[in-house]
């Protein structure tokens, strides 16, 4: 069974308590933001997730997305839900005011994005492409198309898209092949095909903003002549109104594996009027500028949908009579015991726990340096954030996508043969998290964005950005009685991720393969020293908290029980990781070709 | 027109009580509390009336602890324009509530104060019908349909069997049914309004009302566990075990 309430208190433990530290500081451009309000959000939000999305999660699911005539029919329920989910404006939460939205911090959007995708992520990419499109608007149109759109897109009366992937042009852009032509008004026609494009029609709102990358006449080959354009479905009229419909269609729905209630589309353009959105030539350092930001929101898909697997797995080894504990019959008055007496179903559900936790601290961290890239006071204080969220952006897309898809399998195991029958609800997260390691940019491009990009950048600063915190809280904390012998593990991995890096950076100067072969390793060291760090620090919290009586001990405790279970089983791994790390790429790349 | 609510804070509906070991109470330490459903219902009512022009000013009230700030936030989020709290730490019970709420209301001289039929903690139901008592006002419990109509309000009430239809004359008071409306959701925006609007914090001695208990309670304990069922062979079989029962 789909199970989920919004783990409020450990969100306010990871807003309020984990990073207070951090270094980003208060932001005073967010002061308004006070913990009462921002509880009062989270509460009205988990709400609306649990009692309008959450329903539609799996009724979505079987009905899936139609395509008739042309138009695109969102599953039962959707319309309404997408209309409750605006009017409350929802969707404009972390928006600029200057548009209209509600300007909170990044660090309360995220806990929402959560929640959103936990309780239907299919859902969640209406609001979500439309919220990287408005990003991507807000920095590089000009002001005539800023006024025309950006009210209509924070309101969510429209929507938006990003339309880059074409048949034969995935993950290398400098492939794309649609064209744009001057068309002698100031604007231009355009014509390709695009696949794969989310929420490219459907119908919840009343137009459609395609953000499309495509080459002008002049363009140099390669990325470095792509631009960006705005092309409507609708052309608006004097009054900004929907009017004249243009060239820009939905050919057909995509099959999916999961997903199914998000209509992902073939578009076909037939010039169609569009608006150059930034420089001729850039529009790839545009997109990328949208990308970054929503790489971020897709690894807070994985860490939704890991959140729900657990509770609803859960729920069911506290109800499953199955054998008896091996210890005893625990529940002698039944014909079984609970399954979560087994010692192995606790390993399953402890590691769930652990991998959301874990990435839920490590978001929060992330999240607070968006708000102090985006409004901190000082400049030093601003750039340091950038620094921290650039190197952090491909380990959160990535390693949250991959423990959510674990998680959800973990799940469906704990479900046992059940699991395995969609009624019972979690193979669909199982189907749902796998998109989240592939858009976006793949997952191993995210590794390789990290090695080849994040890494050596400004001379190895980005990396300072997380190395210092944690070397500085490893010397403070080695000798701390609550926690020294968890910060005697976090140096020990850490030490292997400064080694691994130091590998990699000498290796890699003379052979780019190196670095290529050890891409995917490295940024799960790099997550798990992160994580490690968040559950160290979470751990002094907590015990200090029980020290001093608080009265919430039953979550402090099981605060503390949480990191001692990842750091006892599965923050090994990163030894591991190293040794992998350290053979280098020759099992790799020696292996013949035809041998394959 | 000008509209009273009390709210209470009460543990949420979804959270199973559990009873404290020593039997004194239910054990409420770091437990999800929320607004009483049944007010909640009050409170969209109040605002559906100023949403058609009936009503100018909604002002929400609640009696309890200064945690009940979050409660009274949350029905300026939903859309009331001002609030009380009246801060106490002790267990208030209905009778010392309507004295209070009658203070409020001489206070405020609202034409109408809608109640919740009953607090899901206590399930008392009596808040509303003590209140008009005191006030010496009619009263249209259980409400499944409001209408205000010139000087007066047209309650109809859920009773067993159906429905009864009741005329009261303005200022009255009006208790919530389950059934009288289903409360919005909060807007984003308006959460951030609730900040910023008027709450006022007063004590139970600003109205001179005593709230020490009146009522004992002896002791809190979990309902018995149900038995498993026996079969019966047949109808004199089913009789016999009545009377042995003692319940035929
Ligand atoms: C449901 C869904 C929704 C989508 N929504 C959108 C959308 O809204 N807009 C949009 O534009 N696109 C969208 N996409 C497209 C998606 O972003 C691409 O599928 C993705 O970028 C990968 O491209 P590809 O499928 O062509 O794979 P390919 O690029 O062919 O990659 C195949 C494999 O090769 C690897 N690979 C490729 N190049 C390299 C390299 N240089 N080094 C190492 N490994 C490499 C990849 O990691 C991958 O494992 C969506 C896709 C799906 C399935």
């Amino acid at each position: 069974m789909q199970i989920y309430t919004a783990p409020l208190r450990d969100m306010r433990f990871v807003l309020n308590e984990l990073h207070t530290d951090d270094g980003f500081g208060d932001i005073p451009a967010l002061a308004d933001f006070t913990p009462d309000l921002t509880e009062a959000v989270l509460t009205e939000a988990a709400k609306l997730c649990q009692d309008v999305l959450l329903p539609l999660n799996r009724s979505g699911d079987e009905e899936g997305c139609t395509l008739e005539n042309g138009v695109v029919r969102t599953p039962k329920g959707f319309i309404e839900a997408y209309k409750a989910f605006t009017e409350g404006g929802w969707n404009a939460l972390v928006l600029p005011p200057e548009w209209g939205g509600q300007g909170a911090p990044e660090a309360v959007g995220k806990l929402v994005e959560e929640m959103i995708c936990a309780t239907n992520v299919s859902f969640s990419l209406y609001p979500g492409l439309t919220n990287g499109a408005i990003a991507a608007l807000t920095v590089y149109a000009n002001d005539t198309l800023k006024q025309e759109y950006l009210p209509k897109m924070v309101s969510g009366e429209w929507s938006g898209t990003m339309c880059l992937t074409e048949p034969h042009c995935g993950t290398d852009l400098g492939l794309l092949r649609t064209r744009a032509e001057p068309d002698g008004e100031g604007g231009y026609k355009l014509s390709g095909a695009k696949i794969f494009i989310s929420a490219g029609e459907h119908d919840l709102t009343s137009n459609i903003v395609h953000l499309v990358l495509a080459r002008l006449p002049d363009a140099p080959k390669g990325v470095k002549g792509i631009s960006l354009f705005l092309v409507p479905k609708y052309l608006p009229d004097a009054e900004g109104n929907p009017s004249v419909r243009n060239g820009a269609k939905c050919t057909a729905i995509e099959h999916k594996m999961g997903l199914k209630a998000s209509a992902t589309c073939q578009m076909l353009f037939e010039d169609a009027k569009g608006w150059l959105v930034g420089e001729p030539h850039r529009g790839l350092e545009a997109m990328f500028t949208m990308m970054n930001a929503e790489r971020v929101g897709v690894g807070i898909q994985g860490l939704g949908i890991g959140e729900a697997a657990y509770q609803s797995a859960v729920w069911y080894a506290k109800d499953r009579l199955q054998g008896r504990s091996l210890s005893g019959a625990k529940h002698p008055d039944k014909p079984a015991d609970p399954i979560i007496v087994h010692p192995d179903v606790r390993r399953m559900l402890l590691t769930m726990r652990a991998w959301n936790e874990g990435c839920r601290g490590v978001s929060a961290w992330v999240a607070r340096a968006l708000d102090a890239e985006k409004h901190g006071a000082e400049p030093e204080q601003r750039q340091r954030a950038a620094d921290f969220v650039a190197l952090m952006t491909p380990v959160v897309k990535a390693m949250f996508t991959d423990l959510g898809l674990e998680s959800a399998s973990l799940a469906v195991q704990c479900y046992g043969g059940h699991g395995f029958i969609r009624e019972s609800g979690v193979e669909q997260y199982m189907r749902d998290a796998r998109i989240a390691m592939l858009y976006e940019g793949t997952n191993g491009i995210q590794a390789l964005d990290l090695v080849g990009r994040k890494m050596p950048a400004e001379m190895g600063r980005y990396l300072r950005s997380f190395f210092h915190p944690v070397s500085d809280f490893i010397e403070a904390n080695l000798e701390d009685p609550a926690i020294g012998k968890m910060v005697a593990g976090l140096k020990r991995a850490f030490e292997a991720l400064q080694g691994a890096t130091a590998i990699i950076a000498e290796r890699g100067m003379k052979d780019p393969e190196e670095g290529g072969a050890a891409a995917t390793d490295y940024l799960r060291l790099m997550g798990l020293v992160a994580m490690a760090y968040c559950f160290a620090k979470a751990s002094k919290i907590a015990s200090r908290a029980l020290m001093s009586g608080s009265g919430e001990a039953g979550f402090y405790k099981a605060k503390i029980d949480t990191a001692r279970f990842f750091y006892e089983k599965l923050l090994p791994q990163s030894a591991s990781l190293y040794l992998a790390i350290k053979a280098g790429k020759g099992s790799v790349m020696d292996f013949a070709e035809e041998a394959f | 027109m000008k509209i009273l609510v009390p709210v209470k804070r009460v543990i949420d509906y979804n959270v199973k009580p559990r009873v404290k070991a020593d039997g004194t109470g239910v054990d409420l330490a770091n437990v999800k509390m929320s607004m009483n459903p049944f007010d909640e219902i009050a409170v969209e009512e109040a605002i559906r009336l100023k949403e058609k022009g009936i009503a100018t000013e909604i002002v929400v009230a609640s009696i309890g602890p200064a945690k009940a700030q979050e409660t009274l936030r949350t029905a300026l989020a939903m859309g009331a324009d001002r609030a009380i709290l009246v801060a106490t730490d002790d267990a208030v019970e209905p009778l010392a509530v309507a004295k209070i709420l009658k203070a409020i209301a001489e206070e405020e001289q609202p034409a109408l104060v809608i109640l919740g039929k009953q607090a899901i903690d206590d399930d008392s139901n009596q808040t509303g019908q003590m209140l008009a008592a005191l006030l010496g006002r009619p009263q249209g419990t259980f409400a499944n349909a409001v209408t205000v109509e010139g000087d007066k309000v047209i309650v109809a009430r859920e009773i067993d069997g159906g429905l009864e239809t009741v005329q009261l004359a303005l200022p009255a008071i009006i208790t919530t049914d389950l059934r009288l409306n289903q409360p919005r959701y909060a807007s984003l925006p308006n959460i951030m309004k609730a900040k910023s609007k008027p709450l006022a914090t007063k004590a139970p001695a600003d109205y001179g009302v005593d709230t020490a208990p009146r009522l004992r309670t002896v002791t809190v304990a979990e309902p018995p566990m149900r038995q498993a069922g026996i079969k019966v062979a047949d109808i004199d079989d089913l009789v016999g075990k009545l009377k042995e029962l003692g319940v035929a």
